[in-house]
């Protein structure tokens, strides 16, 4: 009969609509979202920073400035600096590490790459600025991050990461203590 | 000039016989008329123009027109190392992801003859059916928003990928932009929990969409109206247009790169092809309907029988990858059709030359031959079961 298709169809809008009030959870999928914040899971990655032991940010910092992010880059907007003292000798931490987050595109490759678990994708996603071009060209001091930090946004991925930054520490501690 | 309206002026009224009434317009020898559709309308789904010539309300002569969001994906690809170019195929189809990263990681694979561990080839099955579910999802949403059937369709598919880009989202770090494949696995190993997630939302929720969705759309007399007899695709011209995927299918041709090629390891499930008959709008609609049910079969047994070990060949380099000089074209059957990425080496940590043929370009090809002859108005259903992304084809 021409129409049952139609009534059929209007059923199941209307049972839809009823559900929105019974059934809430698995009809109704809207966020309010500046007042109800999305579950971020763990894995989420926005752009990166940099974490940095204690609460020294610069004598902390994991990054020794091997540039391997930096290479890595797909869209390539990273760019590291490495200090040098007063003879020109390299040594192991950046003097200036700028990330582009207009460039940056979220891959994630940075993270995957770096051999000191010292670069990590962020959680932290409302980053808006008024002006478009320094305001986006983050500089170590705002990339720096705690590792407390990184311990609340990424509970399981911390706790590996602090096992086996651990035990390579007692590894190189035995050692250093061998041969004496 | 206002003489000519004064009654004794009027010419006399003269009376014909009802076989001499004919419509007004049959004198009427108007000009054809070129409207351009696009780049910014709604029903393009991106930025896409048509030159579209009508006389009257019928398409004469239609000229898609593309390259609106050219982003020099190719060449991009050849600047930069082998791994580096996963995230960019993240931005090719931005659909479904995971597709194209199991298309061009099956390509580097080849060149390289990197091998992949039995679990890896299961948890890429799973992956890639899921892409598969969350592009027909979407599809079905869009086309009926084309029809104007504004927003009831479409937000209850919407609601459905969200559901599924949740669970992406928690497993890849990210909604769309999954870069989650790498040569000679995964990036990461899929919990148990996950796959049980997974499986639990298709059996109950997932399922029940398609119910829904079947019954709300499928028998609809608006729908049949709209779409059966719209846009009739030949299965001659399909074959010699290139034409892949479920476009080619509903022309009621026998063709999946899935059963045809058999990679991966597509050979040990059990699942049917759904094949059209007419070669329209509503049959293509009804391969995405029907091919996601076989989907969510393949994963369901995927999920069932997928095995212990490892997630990544641990042998498999991925920075720093330099194959032996030489070429490769593997191609998979992505949602849109055949997605193929032909790779030269010259031995170096570059290569030579990238090249992708996206199916949404070849299926647009004969967007004119099917649209001529028809509405205006059924020229955006067309486009709409067409099913195009613009990232893929403008690249």
């Amino acid at each position: 009969m021409l129409g049952t298709g139609i009534i059929k169809g209007l059923y199941i809008t209307a049972k839809n609509f009823v559900g929105t009030y019974f059934n809430p959870d698995e009809r109704l999928t809207t966020l309010q979202y500046p007042e109800e914040a999305a579950c971020i899971p763990e894995n989420y990655r926005n752009f990166p920073f940099l974490i940095y032991d204690g609460s020294d940010p610069v004598e902390g910092l994991r990054c020794v400035a091997c540039k391997m992010c930096e290479n890595e880059c797909p869209p390539r907007c990273i760019s590291i600096v490495a200090e040098r003292d007063e003879k020109g000798k390299i040594l192991k931490r950046p003097r200036v590490f700028e990330l582009d987050i207009s460039v940056c595109m979220g891959c994630g490759i940075c993270a995957e790459v770096c051999p000191f678990d010292s670069i990590k994708m962020d959680h932290h996603f409302e980053i808006a600025t008024a002006e478009r071009f320094d305001s986006l060209r983050l500089n170590l001091p705002q990339l720096a991050k705690s590792n407390e930090y990184f311990r609340k946004t990424h509970p399981i991925d911390a706790l590996a990461v602090d096992t086996k930054r651990a035990e390579k520490a007692n590894k190189a501690a035995s050692k250093t203590q061998s041969p004496a | 000039m206002g003489k000519n309206f004064l009654a004794e002026n009027l010419p006399e009224t003269t009376v014909c016989s009802p076989a001499e009434v004919r419509p007004f317009y049959d004198d009427f020898h108007g000009d054809l008329m070129e409207i351009s559709m696009g780049p910014h309308h709604p029903s393009t789904h991106g930025v896409f123009r048509m030159d579209v010539t009508l006389d009257g309300e019928i398409v004469v002569k239609l000229k898609p027109v593309f390259g609106y969001l050219h982003r020099n994906h190719e060449k991009i690809a050849e600047g930069n190392s082998y791994f580096a170019a996963i995230p960019y195929t993240d931005r090719l189809d931005y659909l479904c992801s995971l597709t194209n990263n199991w298309a061009y990681v099956h390509a580097v694979e080849k060149l390289a003859g990197i091998t992949v561990p039995e679990r890896a080839e299961y948890l890429r099955i799973i992956l890639g059916e899921l892409g598969r579910l969350i592009n027909h999802v979407c599809l079905v949403g869009f086309l009926l928003n084309d029809l104007g059937t504004s927003f009831t369709p479409l937000l209850y598919s919407l609601r459905e990928r969200e559901r599924m880009l949740d669970l992406v989202e928690e497993l890849t770090g990210s909604r769309m932009m999954c870069n989650f494949f790498r040569f000679g696995g995964l990036r990461t190993d899929i919990s148990a929990d996950w796959l049980a997630r997974l499986k639990g939302y298709l059996e109950g929720l997932f399922a029940r969409y398609l119910d829904e969705q079947d019954a709300l759309l499928t028998g609809n007399e608006i729908l049949l109206a709209r779409t059966q007899g719209v846009g009739v695709l030949s299965p001659e011209l399909a074959v010699r247009a290139g034409i892949t995927g479920p476009m080619l299918r509903a022309s009621g041709v026998n063709y999946d790169i899935r059963k045809v090629d058999r990679y991966s390891i597509y050979e040990r499930f059990n699942f049917g092809i759904p094949i059209g008959a007419h070669g329209d709008t509503y049959d293509r609609y009804m391969m995405r309907m029907l091919e996601m049910r076989e989907s969510v079969k393949i994963i369901l047994q995927a999920i069932r029988t997928v095995p212990a070990g490892e997630h990544i060949n641990p042998n498999a380099k991925n920075r720093g990858l330099r194959p032996k000089a030489g070429e490769s074209y593997a191609r998979i059957e992505g949602p849109k059709g055949e997605l193929g990425f032909y790779l030269i080496s010259d031995g170096s940590a570059k290569p030579y030359r990238f090249r992708i043929r996206p199916p949404s370009l070849i299926n647009l090809t004969v967007l004119e031959e099917i649209c001529i002859g028809q509405t205006l108005a059924d020229t955006v259903v067309i486009l709409g079961g067409v099913d195009i992304v613009l990232g893929e084809v403008d690249r």
